[in-house]
């Protein structure tokens, strides 16, 4: 994927290694925000350091303080709100808080670049690529356009673009989601920083395209010793990148360490909480999922004491007076009172309350739904006149789901698992296919039939921010389809049974006279399954419906959906791209690429004995928590990006990018076919 | 692009049809016509016949479909016909008033950009500092005072502070650049100040926006001086929305000054409408609504080309 560039050594190498001390040393900072609703402190008392050519991961959920921390470093604090109060950061001895503005922007983007989040977002839509790689060159250079175009041209080989000297003169948009990420690099890299901080650098991409960007910098940083602080809220990420890591909990660091001791030693209550509430790839699933209990606390008012206190299951009495960094071992820091207790053993991994293990579905031979020849084209008009073109979103998907059944259905971004359950949803006319639920054809059924069918199939969204009106109360939203469809006799019946929705998804009933703003995202996505649950459906369709929510929060949300389906016998179709979140919760799962189904199989078989390449690599992909079994494999990374589903490949439409396709992949479309028996793969190769 | 320009001036011809039907039995709902006026209007004693013979010359006697008929093969043949008062052709009435019109839609413009970028931009920049309250006072004034009372305060404190009037009748640009500036430059600049409200506030609002944008904390981070970021970087992209307000004011300012050429006693195109519908002057309403509709259509389409020039995004086919 790298093309061999000989990029001449930086000139600082020989300078930098002579620095002695760490390169950066973040020494006590306290970050504090001006808002209406009072002061926010979002960081209190970070320190941390980082040597020349290390990787440090700094791991935390949303509003830990993670990326205020980097912010602060860069000096890019939003001007107005935002300010740095105490400490000092200290890049190669110097300051930086206290240099002048000028010094400061000279450091940025030669000294220490900075990658964010969002690639869509984060380049400028009206310059050309090659321009905004070219900027950093002629500003901390000195270069004109004659030296800095093929030093961009090489910066654009060295992070996997193709076809640099042409692609330089294009805008953003005609850019992938991964073509921009190893744009954003390819600028950070520019002026061979000393040190780079990336911001969430892959959360906004698919796992194939994330590892390839993982790779990318890992191998970067190595090769031209830069540091790299990698923020992330992924802890298979940290795996597979991290020599330390640093866990921080509501604007406080709570542990430090080696990756390897804070995977396998971790000596703060919340580290080894996040650490259990992740589903894992790599593990059969168990039981529940243990989960953090509560909610992280508001910056603005804060628990006096350790920040954790109230949600750890082993707080003291203690545990209100402000918590020490204690060395456990050498370079392994927790704050934690503790510490030296669960050291020794003497605070066991809480047994997590264990219910029934497995909701195994019932053998019933009719299935509850089910798809046949299922295809959906948009058609997409080119210009006023222009031809029209048809996009294959959805290409003759077939299968099952039986009562009581969980399916999951994963896959990258424009492969088509959201449209599938638009059309399940009637939100979508199929252009062809036939979707049958309880027997009943929902493309032929009559309006009424289909207004009845529709109260047994529901739909929780991806995003519980924007899935929920504002202007309404929790207690309206979830009564209002009771109204609607007139399932309760007056309005005191369905205020006693909004209470007891709201009390069944584990949220107070006072809470029915907030709106959704004044909620947390997991308390959000609860009223959204308490509104589901309202119709009293037998099929609900998780669209991502845990993807937006933090470690914690998510594996309460899917614990709870699990509970409820053994309560109520529901049925899910969990449309998710989370391999690991499929893994646990799912019972089957079919997996799609470009609007085809690929394979098809019990959920243990698939991740065990899966057939199918486009599953084995995705399989590969997806960064497991635990750094050894990261740092011990080579993962086979899917090269190249998703054609355009407006152009797909013809026969099968992975063979552009399968290491197994021969010619004639390209020609005939493989059919699914059962390879074992439950087990059914799309492949000519198997 | 180019095959998109021509499109779209051919999408042009459509609507104009459907303009120019609507106009046209719009007028014939309003009771009474050019004759009445012309002849009874100052109460004048006139028989029926030479109403008749009047009606007759001017071809309102036909049924209203041939009528209908007649406006539209004029229409084809780009013959606007004749004013049913002064029996000079549509398109010459208009056309003397157009030159001055234009003039003062055109400094305007200027005047307004040129105070409204660096205003609305300061203000962004700044914001909440004293010279933001400022720029939010002045902007708002220029929304609530009417122009035609500014016009006023202009003329009145122009006689009374220099004892001087600005001309009254109109010299082109191209005769005496003087005169016709002495006379235009007060009405472009009562003009101006509410169009530069207008422009200044949505280059604020959009640049504040802009600024928050993501890719604005990247060039920072890229280490871009601080000017460069601004003018680079965040500017271009906030001009978008502006470009679209200046059109829109533009294309009004060519038919919609009508207060304000009577406070500066200009003989434009607002006035002209007044004249010509209080007269019921039938064809010539019709030739300015088609005028107008044209404007605003082809500020449209200039408009959509300028965006596509500033953001590389927008590509027409």
């Amino acid at each position: 994927m790298l093309t061999a560039v000989s990029v001449p050594p930086p000139q600082a190498a020989a300078q930098r290694t002579s620095v002695a001390g760490p390169l950066l040393a973040v020494e006590n900072i306290h970050v504090q925000f001006a808002t209406d609703g009072g002061i926010i402190r979002a960081v209190e008392g970070l320190s941390f350091s980082i040597n020349p050519g290390e990787i440090v991961a700094v791991v935390g959920e949303s509003g830990s303080g993670k990326s205020v921390s980097a912010l602060s470093i860069m000096r890019l604090l939003p001007r107005r709100s935002g300010r740095v109060t105490n400490g000092r950061i200290l890049f190669e001895g110097q300051d930086l808080l206290h240099l002048p503005e000028e010094e400061m922007r000279a450091i940025r983007g030669r000294d220490i670049a900075m990658i964010f989040q969002e690639p869509m977002t984060s380049l400028n839509p009206i310059l050309t690529v090659g321009f905004q790689i070219m900027e950093p060159l002629k500003i901390h250079r000195g270069m004109n356009d004659a030296e800095a175009g093929p030093r961009a041209v090489e910066l654009m080989r060295l992070v996997g673009i193709s076809d640099a000297e042409r692609r330089l003169g294009q805008y953003p948009h005609q850019f992938s989601g991964g073509m921009r990420q190893r744009v954003m690099i390819a600028i950070g890299l520019a002026c061979n920083p000393k040190l780079i901080i990336a911001d969430e650098p892959t959360t906004a991409l698919d796992v194939t395209i994330q590892a390839q960007i993982l790779e990318l910098m890992k191998d970067l940083a190595r090769r031209f010793n830069i540091a790299l602080i990698v923020i992330t809220h992924n802890l298979g990420i940290v795996a597979r990148y991290a020599d330390r890591v640093i866990v921080m909990y509501s604007g406080r660091l709570v542990e430090q360490g080696p990756a390897e001791a804070i995977f396998h030693r971790p000596r703060h209550p919340y580290t080894m909480g996040l650490l259990r509430a992740v589903p894992r790839l790599d593990r059969p699933r168990g039981a529940q999922l243990e989960t953090i209990e509560g909610l992280p606390p508001s910056l603005a008012a804060p628990p006096i004491g350790c920040r954790f206190a109230p949600r750890c299951a082993h707080a003291l009495d203690a545990c209100g007076h402000e918590p020490p960094l204690v060395a456990i071992e050498p370079g392994h820091f927790s704050a934690c009172i503790r510490a030296a207790d669960i050291a020794a053993g003497r605070i066991a991994s809480t047994a997590p309350a264990s219910a029934a293990t497995q909701t195994s579905a019932v053998a019933e031979p009719a299935p509850l739904l089910s798809i046949r020849g299922l295809t959906k084209h948009f058609t997409i008009k080119q210009g006023l006149l222009g031809k029209k073109t048809a996009l294959r979103a959805v290409e003759d998907v077939n299968f099952d789901i039986f009562p009581g059944e969980t399916l999951g259905l994963v896959g990258e971004s424009g492969c088509g698992k959201t449209t599938v359950g638009r059309l399940i949803l009637r939100l979508e006319e199929p252009t062809a296919g036939e979707i049958r639920f309880e027997g009943v054809d929902l493309g032929g059924a009559d309006p009424a039939a289909l207004r009845a069918v529709r109260r047994r199939i529901q739909v929780i969204f991806q995003d519980p921010y924007s899935s929920l009106n504002p202007r309404m109360t929790v207690g309206q939203i979830v009564g209002e389809p009771l109204h609607v469809y007139g399932l309760v006799a007056d309005a005191a019946a369905a205020v006693r049974r909004v209470a007891d929705l709201l009390e069944q998804v584990g949220l107070r009933p006072e809470i029915s006279a907030r709106y959704p703003h004044q909620l947390s995202g997991g308390q959000r996505q609860r009223v959204g399954i308490a509104r589901a649950l309202a119709m009293e459906p037998r099929f609900i369709v998780c669209d991502e419906a845990v993807s937006a929510l933090d470690v914690s929060i998510q594996g309460q949300i899917i614990n709870l959906l699990e509970d409820l389906q053994r309560r109520y016998g529901l049925s899910y179709l969990f449309i998710a791209h989370d391999l690991a979140v499929v893994r646990h919760i799912s019972m089957r799962v079919v997996v799609m690429y470009l609007g085809r189904i690929m394979e098809i199989a019990d959920r243990d078989t698939l991740y065990r004995e899966p057939l199918h390449p486009y599953t084995k690599l995705l399989l590969d992909a997806a960064p497991v928590p635990d750094p050894d079994i990261e740092k011990a494999r080579q993962p086979r990374l899917i090269i190249g990006e998703l054609p355009s589903p407006l152009a797909p490949p013809t026969g099968c439409v992975f063979s552009t990018r399968c290491p197994l396709a021969g010619p004639e992949c390209s020609q005939t479309v493989p059919a699914l076919r059962e390879v074992r028996p439950g087990h059914l793969a799309a492949c000519l190769k198997i | 692009m180019l095959r998109y320009a021509i499109h779209r001036l051919l999408l042009m011809i459509p609507t104009l049809i459907g303009v120019a039907i609507v106009v046209f039995f719009m007028l014939r709902v309003v009771p009474g016509d050019v004759v009445e006026v012309k002849l009874r209007g100052d109460g004048g004693n006139v028989s029926e016949e030479t109403l008749k013979l009047e009606r007759q010359r001017l071809g309102l006697d036909k049924p209203l479909i041939a009528q209908f008929g007649d406006w539209m093969i004029g229409l084809a043949t780009l013959d606007l016909g004749k004013s049913m008062w002064t029996d000079r052709p549509v398109i010459e009435e208009i056309g003397i008033r157009l030159e001055l019109s234009l003039q003062v839609a055109v400094m305007a413009t200027i005047i307004a950009v040129l105070i409204a970028i660096p205003m609305g931009t300061l203000a962004a920049l700044l914001r909440d500092s004293w010279i933001d309250y400022v720029v939010r006072l002045v902007t708002i004034g220029g929304l609530a005072v009417p122009s035609f009372w500014l016009g006023m305060l202009l003329m009145l404190s122009l006689l009374t502070l220099f004892n001087w009037l600005p001309p009254i009748t109109f010299t082109p640009l191209y005769v005496d650049p003087v005169a016709n500036l002495t006379q235009l430059i007060w009405p472009a600049l009562a003009v101006g100040y509410r169009y530069s409200a207008v422009v200044a506030r949505m280059v604020r609002s959009s640049l504040l926006e802009v600024l928050n944008e993501d890719y604005i904390r990247t060039a920072r981070a890229k280490g871009v001086f601080e000017n460069i970021v601004v003018s680079r970087h965040a500017l271009r992209n906030a001009l978008l929305p502006a470009i679209t307000v200046i059109g829109l004011e533009f294309a009004f300012l060519i038919g919609g000054l009508v207060v304000t050429e009577q406070v500066f006693n200009l003989n434009g195109i607002g006035k002209l409408f007044v004249q010509s519908v209080s007269r019921n002057d039938f064809t010539l309403i019709q030739g300015m609504v088609m005028m107008i509709a044209l404007f605003y259509m082809l500020v449209n389409l200039t408009v959509d080309m300028l965006y596509a020039a500033f953001d590389p995004r927008i590509r027409y086919r």
